[in-house]
């Protein structure tokens, strides 16, 4: 046994030694992992960082304000700095940025997809599992200075959609879907009238009569020379939901691509020929929806239901200067469907996730910041800025916000129709709506499905031939743009590796090990080799 | 003799003004466009331009945002493709041949998916100065041209005490990639003007002259002739008005 142990011996330090060597060799300088303190320290001081995201909207601004002000007046020894963003693909590349000199912010507004690529780092987010029952800290916890929501209190669908990995990394902050805002005055005056769920065969049919011109270029329906009947603003969901409502495949939960199949080629090409009508096009190429849709030079304007504060003739908020808008009704809508008996939808909005620190004190500072934003008043006011809602159940009943919401629309900014129809279009759908599987690379995955509609949409644009071949072409420039491979997993182009899983490090540790025995066997054999010379 | 000798001074002198003539003359290799040829191409079509580097907006994955002019235009490049060892051979007064699609974006003409490559020349535009066009549709044949305002009144933003806002209603803060939207007027009417940060960040003078206007304030401004649903010059400079 000894003689066995003497063997192994070196061998087992060899192997534990090459493993240590490997583990810290690869990815950054990672943290401890987050362990939930057993009490708050009220005796220290902390100052914690939020980054948030508002939508270019001053009202969001100052409840991000307000809610900081209260939250320090509750936990005088928690000072929070806030800093905006106006754009999640920034706050993503700040985060990137930010993750390699351990300079992350404590708390910050963020999409699932954006988390994945987060954890590819070691201990970065903190998993909110054992904070959301912590007795004491956690939702509804015993020490808490606020009213806070209890789990149960927190939309089911919403909170599922924070996991990742079987994890919850992510609080829901505010949820949206996007709508069809339809200039209603304008699909009756081609002759149509609106059915009761808005279809895609509808659209196709009313945007291209409303893209026909006169002999002088004039569009009738508008009588200008700019008419655009159809635009999305977000072709990512376009392609997502698209994809969703005909079964077709995107991806799989564990990271799978199926994006580019045969519906997808059969969708494209129903988008090219309306966009060589003139029926169609999208933000990126043309502009803002709403811009057009307020001046009379759009019928169906997509955009978030967080948007619909830009949308209609009366909206509060507008990019175009008063003489170019038009009157007209607006009708708000679920995007179309395939299926009108069973509509779905993408559910998308704000969610907020707490990066890990060395002082776990900090990072329970930040966490009960975090859930601060959930309480009513945060949730209420926040959700009247836009066509968000609550994501709390104890928000959305609430005396307050049911008052909100069935309040007679009026001239007021807060209780603008277009707004308040847009929030009640997702309270209805709340069942209907869906969100895409979240893994490292999901967000690439995401560009990916929207880029799709962007170059078909220009390449008809530019007279260039829209074909089969085409299409193999675009998704081979797509697949290698994106670094996606069909039927292949997704890979983040700009992530950390992270460190080496166990099972790796093991074989990796076996290997060297394989290598230092080969050595000893074969300087055992030189010395042998030598020694029968030397006789 | 002294006929002749004049004779051959006058000569001379037609000869070093057309020589002149010919080094200051915008001359364009084959197959680029003229700017006229490039104003009267269609919206999507494919363009190929010589010009010349002004200013850089921005560079992230690949991508460079530049405002360029020549002799008779300017051309702004929105996302061309561009490395990052590129972007820093772009300085002012750089001449590269591009070739993208024209394109439109809020009434913003500009040439987008392109590339280029860099060629031998440079050449700065002189200021334009468009103060008497403010208003007037003669204002976007200078689009996207480095121009200036002339003796502008700061006005107050919409609260009506604001001298500038962060972002276009206020909802950014100083710190935060934030635009700076401020208004000013002459002759009785009141433009919007922005300091775009990726152009002019707050480390700059132009950025810093802004965040110290006061309503009232006399200035001179000048910039590029950017346009959103209408023009909104991105300042590149404010100082006291001569």
């Amino acid at each position: 046994m000894k003689r066995l142990w003497d063997r192994c011996l070196p061998l087992l330090l060899a192997a534990l030694l090459a493993a240590a060597a490997l583990g810290g060799c690869h990815g950054a300088r990672s943290l401890d992992a987050f362990a939930v303190p057993e009490t708050f320290d009220l005796s220290r001081t902390y100052e914690i960082t939020f980054w948030a995201k508002n939508d270019t909207n001053k009202a969001q601004t100052a409840i991000y304000e307000r809610a900081i002000r209260d939250f320090e007046a509750l936990y005088p020894n928690i000072r929070v700095n806030l800093r905006l963003y106006t754009d999640y693909g920034k706050i993503y590349n700040d985060v990137i940025t930010n993750i390699a000199t351990n300079t992350t912010p404590n708390v910050c507004i963020t999409y699932p997809d954006h988390i994945a690529t987060y954890l590819t780092g070691s201990n970065v987010v903190v998993p909110l599992d054992g904070l959301l029952e912590d007795e004491k800290y956690g939702l509804g916890g015993s020490e808490l200075r606020f009213d806070g929501p209890s789990r149960e209190e927190i939309v089911p669908k919403f909170l599922t959609e924070g996991v990742i990995g079987g994890q919850s990394y992510a609080l829901p902050f505010m949820r949206s879907t996007e709508a069809c805002y339809v200039n209603k005055t304008y699909v009756e005056k081609l002759g149509y009238t609106l059915p009761d769920v808005l279809t895609w065969d509808f659209i196709w049919e009313v945007s291209d009569a409303a893209a026909q011109k006169d002999a002088d270029g004039i569009y009738p329906v508008n009588g200008q020379r700019v008419m655009i009947p159809f635009i999305y603003k977000s072709t990512d969901n376009m392609m997502i939901q698209l994809l969703r409502q005909t079964g077709a495949g995107y991806s799989t939960g564990e990271g799978e691509i199926l994006l580019f199949n045969d519906t997808t080629k059969a969708l494209l090409r129903t988008l090219a020929q309306h966009a060589g009508s003139g029926a169609f096009s999208t933000f990126k190429i043309s502009s803002y929806p709403a811009n057009f849709l307020n001046a009379g030079q759009c019928i169906f304007a997509v955009d978030s239901t967080a948007g619909s504060t830009w949308m209609g003739s009366d909206a509060p908020l507008s990019d175009i200067s008063a003489d170019k808008i038009v009157r007209f009704e607006t009708a708000v809508y679920p995007v179309p469907q395939f299926d009108p008996a069973a509509p779905q939808m993408i559910s998308q909005g704000p969610s907020v996730c707490v990066f890990n620190k060395a002082d776990p004190q900090e990072v329970l500072s930040s966490w009960l910041f975090a859930q601060y934003l959930l309480t009513n008043d945060v949730q209420i006011a926040y959700a009247q800025t836009e066509g968000y809602v609550p994501v709390t159940g104890k928000a959305q009943s609430d005396p307050a916000y049911q008052a909100y919401l069935r309040h007679e629309s009026s001239a007021d900014a807060l209780y603008y129709e277009v707004k308040l129809k847009a929030s009640a279009l997702l309270i209805e759908h709340v069942d209907d709506t869906f969100v895409t599987p979240v893994f490292n690379g999901s967000a690439s995955l995401r560009d990916a499905a929207g880029q799709l509609i962007e170059n078909t949409v220009k390449s008809v644009k530019r007279g260039e031939r829209v074909d089969d071949a085409y299409f193999d072409k675009l998704f081979s420039d797509v697949t290698a743009l994106y670094r996606l491979g069909r039927g292949s997993r997704a890979e983040a182009g700009r992530a950390e590796l992270g460190p080496l899983p166990l099972t790796a490090k093991v074989l990796l540790a076996a290997l060297c090990v394989t290598w230092l025995l080969l050595g000893g066997v074969f300087l055992r054999q030189q010395i042998k080799k030598r020694r029968k010379t030397s006789r | 003799m002294k006929k002749w000798i004049a004779l051959l001074l006058a000569l001379t002198m037609v000869f070093c003004f057309a020589a002149c003539g010919k080094e200051d003359a915008d001359v364009k290799s084959e197959g680029v466009m003229t700017y006229a040829e490039y104003a009267a191409a269609a919206l999507d079509s494919q363009v190929v331009v010589e010009t010349y580097v002004q200013a850089k907006q921005s560079w992230w994955d690949n991508k460079a945002t530049v405002y360029t002019q020549d002799k008779d235009g300017a051309y702004f490049l929105y996302n061309m493709a561009c490395s990052e060892a590129d972007y820093a051979k772009l300085t002012p007064g750089t001449k590269i041949k591009v070739t993208g699609y024209k394109s439109e974006w809020s009434g913003e003409v500009e040439i987008i998916d392109a590339t280029f490559e860099i060629e031998d020349g440079n050449y700065i535009a002189p200021v334009t100065d468009v103060t008497a066009l403010l208003g007037k549709d003669e204002l976007a044949e200078h689009q996207n041209q480095f121009v200036s305002f002339k003796g502008m009144t700061v006005e107050a933003m919409d609260d009506g005490v604001s001298p500038f806002y962060y972002s276009w209603d206020n909802s950014g803060q100083p710190g935060t990639d934030a635009d700076l939207y401020f208004n000013a007027s002459v002759n009785g009417e009141t433009y919007s003007f922005v300091v775009e940060y990726y152009l002019c960040n707050e480390t700059t003078d132009a950025y810093q002259a802004v965040t110290a206007l006061q309503v009232g304030d006399k200035v001179d401004l000048e910039g590029f002739l950017y346009w959103y649903n209408g023009s909104q010059p991105h300042i590149t400079a404010v100082t006291p008005a001569k």
